[in-house]
């Protein structure tokens, strides 16, 4: 059997494969993150919280309503996306004339008080979620058994940020939005409506978040901390891509997965550390992060 | 005469009372349960350990020896400094006779120290640590419920027997998951069977896929989840995902809780094999005291063992202040290590020189959904694990107590 370092390399594409399906989940997180960031200015540590209601959601409309997962693939984003534009028209708004270190402790409380609610509500073990039936199962892949759950994940969250990317660098709502986050006060003096496309965005960041959740939520315990779990690591995604930089964040989230991975099978120990470890270097040697522009 | 005689009747009972009472310290009983309320292991223990101690203030009366009994509690967010200083602020100030249930070993064997040194009883039910009872033993603790080693033995020898001869340990890579991940694959040995190999998951971990896929590659018969709480739950449901227990290789988590189960849902956990102390259906005393419990969290939930075992060793505690007259805490201890405990949680245990509850474990697989006939009815009892075969021989623990009373 052919090997790379002692690891067979058969097993070694499983674990690239697995990498690959976690930078997935990075990909569309860091994506709202940076979407929020570049137009808004504002760090939204909020995210993993809006990232854990989007699996609540989800596992809410199924005990209680009954809904299955395919109408709460849709339904549960755009109530958090709602919840986003209630936050960003009653709250962010006062704070976009102060300093940003404002608006991530705005979000940052949000989070916690999000947080301790579903705490209080559900308990700290989670709730289980199954897998729609027609994603149960797996296939052989002969190097590996992929859980067809996973292989749609994947195929799911490059879907998205394929058509985030295309809707912000290819239609006129995203060149208005691009022209708002470089100089909001003539955009206006064309007659656009900044404010509404701030909310929108807010909105539509959250509602990726809420995306995302939903994705997870068959694959992990739902769990009031899922969140926070990962929204350090999608803060580091961030950071090493480029803070506001849509397509470095997606390409960073991949490739940060890949990355994860391959350390979880040469030194597991550090598998937790290895994306703040690259953060750091990224942080010494380009501060404005792999895609970013230098201000 | 008459009132002279009175006056003096009055005194003499006064004296009487002050007499009897002047053994218990400040003339209360303080019990403060000291617990994670918030975080990885307040579903297991958290309010429920409080409540468990409650109902045995209130069953026990209320009061012990003339003195009103209370209680306290506090969340120690399983850090050590931070349980560190609520228990010198409750020893110092608050005067706090007993500290109980604290989860998280780290922080359990902080408070071994503190209530060692300052003389305060230490009521141990949630913490994994074999240590307590071992090189860290202390005369004023008890452990109660469970221990790494009795864990370890419990599933480790009895998978072994049943022909799960090799084993892969997926490990929380802290100094918990590696005691575990130790005493079983010493089991595993001593029971005839082979440790293919093992790795280290950072602590904590959410997606377990990529170390599932190492354990499924080493072709060994049985996989040991050496972690806990929500760590144990990710990686049960993502074997359940990678069709690890469908293609023949068994799981067990080494350390999983009814509550665990409970958020798995029998789909994913059906199958499980694992080791518990005690389960709430296993006869008529431990099912009325699970739905006293149950009503009194609001209904809904089953209590753990380990919230089981606060409510009898806070109940054990009481009966011995009861009959030694005084809540001094090495006195109160070795009061509890002559009695027998006979309650709901256990028939005849016994408390050994080393501060071990010695009682009867249980080998329980996890019941499919459709042998389920009721909420949390969740475990079928596949073997009593008699208390002197489940727990460390005393003389292989390196306890210093256990050599001072072997030379007395």
């Amino acid at each position: 059997m052919m090997t790379f370092l002692g690891i067979p390399i058969q097993a070694l594409m499983g674990q690239l494969l697995l990498g690959l399906i976690n930078g997935a989940s990075y990909a569309v997180l860091s994506l709202g993150l940076a979407l929020i960031f570049g137009l808004l200015n504002i760090i939204n540590f909020a995210h993993g919280a809006q990232y854990m209601m989007g699996a609540y959601i989800a596992w809410m409309l199924l005990a209680y309503a009954g809904v299955n997962y395919w109408l709460a693939l849709v339904v549960a984003p755009l109530a958090v996306g709602l919840i986003g534009v209630v936050i960003e028209r009653l709250l962010l708004r006062r704070l976009y004339k102060l300093d940003n270190l404002y608006g991530l402790l705005l979000t940052f409380g949000l989070a916690l008080i999000i947080e301790g609610l579903f705490r209080q509500a559900y308990g700290i073990s989670g709730q289980a979620y199954q897998a729609p039936r027609l994603l149960q199962g797996g296939i052989n892949l002969g190097f590996m058994f992929l859980p067809l759950y996973r292989g749609w994940v994947v195929l799911v969250a490059l879907a998205a940020c394929l058509a985030v990317w295309a809707a912000i660098e290819k239609t006129r709502l995203g060149a208005l939005l691009r022209a708002a986050t470089e100089n909001p006060a003539l955009v206006r003096a064309f007659g656009v409506n900044v404010p509404l496309l701030i909310t929108g965005t807010y909105g539509f960041g959250a509602a990726l978040a809420g995306f995302a959740g939903v994705l997870a939520a068959p694959l992990y315990s739902v769990n009031p901390l899922m969140g926070s779990n990962i929204i350090i690591i999608v803060f580091a995604v961030v950071v090493i891509g480029g803070m506001g930089s849509i397509l470095g964040s997606v390409l960073t989230g991949f490739g940060l997965g890949l990355i994860e991975g391959l350390t979880k099978v040469f030194y597991p120990e550090a598998s937790a550390t290895v994306i703040f470890v690259i953060m750091a270097i990224v942080l010494l040697i380009k501060p404005a992060g792999l895609f970013g522009r230098n201000a | 005469m008459t009132l002279k005689w009175t006056l003096t009747f009055a005194a003499a009972a006064l004296l009487a009372a002050g007499t009897a009472q002047a053994q218990i310290s400040d003339n209360v009983v303080k019990i403060g349960v000291l617990n994670d309320q918030s975080g990885a292991y307040s579903d297991l223990a958290g309010q429920g350990s409080v409540v468990a101690a409650q109902m045995a203030i209130d069953d026990f009366g209320g009061k012990v020896h003339g003195a009103p009994i209370q209680l306290l509690s506090a969340d120690h967010q399983n850090k050590p400094d931070v349980g560190a200083n609520i228990a010198n602020r409750w020893i110092d100030v608050d005067h706090v006779d007993a500290i109980v249930d604290v989860p998280t070993s780290s922080v359990a064997l902080a408070i071994q120290e503190i209530t060692k040194n300052k003389d305060v009883v230490h009521l141990n039910s949630t913490a994994g640590s074999s240590d307590l009872t071992g090189k860290a033993c202390s005369p004023t603790m008890v452990h109660w419920t469970y221990d790494t080693y009795a864990q370890a033995h419990g599933t480790g020898t009895a998978l072994t027997k049943q022909g799960g001869d090799t084993w892969f340990f997926i490990t929380a890579d802290y100094a918990f998951g590696h005691a575990l991940e130790h005493d079983t694959g010493e089991a595993v040995k001593e029971a005839g069977g082979k440790v293919l190999g093992s790795v280290n998951a950072p602590f904590p971990n959410t997606d377990f896929s990529s170390f599932l896929l190492q354990a499924q590659g080493s072709g060994a018969k049985v996989i040991g989840l050496a972690n806990a709480g929500t760590d144990t739950i990710n990686a049960i449901k993502q074997a359940h995902e990678f069709g690890i227990t469908q293609g023949g290789q068994k799981l067990t988590g080494l350390l999983t809780f009814i509550s665990d189960v409970h958020s798995l849902g029998l789909e994913t956990a059906q199958g499980l094999v694992l080791t518990d102390a005690w389960y709430w259906d296993h006869d008529d005393a431990s099912r009325a005291w699970a739905k006293r419990w149950s009503q009194k969290m609001g209904g809904g939930r089953m209590p753990t063992s380990v919230q089981a075992g606060v409510y009898s060793a806070v109940m054990h505690y009481l009966k011995a202040i009861d009959k030694a007259g005084t809540d001094e805490a090495k006195k109160v201890v070795e009061t509890m290590k002559s009695m027998p405990v006979n309650d709901m949680f256990t028939k005849n245990g016994h408390i050994r020189a080393d501060g071990r509850m010695v009682h009867d474990m249980y080998l329980v697989q996890v019941k499919t959904p459709a042998e389920s006939k009721y909420p949390w009815d969740y475990f079928k009892i596949l073997r009593t694990i008699p208390g002197d075969e489940a727990f460390r021989p005393m003389d292989k623990g390196g306890c210093p107590l256990v050599q001072a009373s072997a030379g007395k």
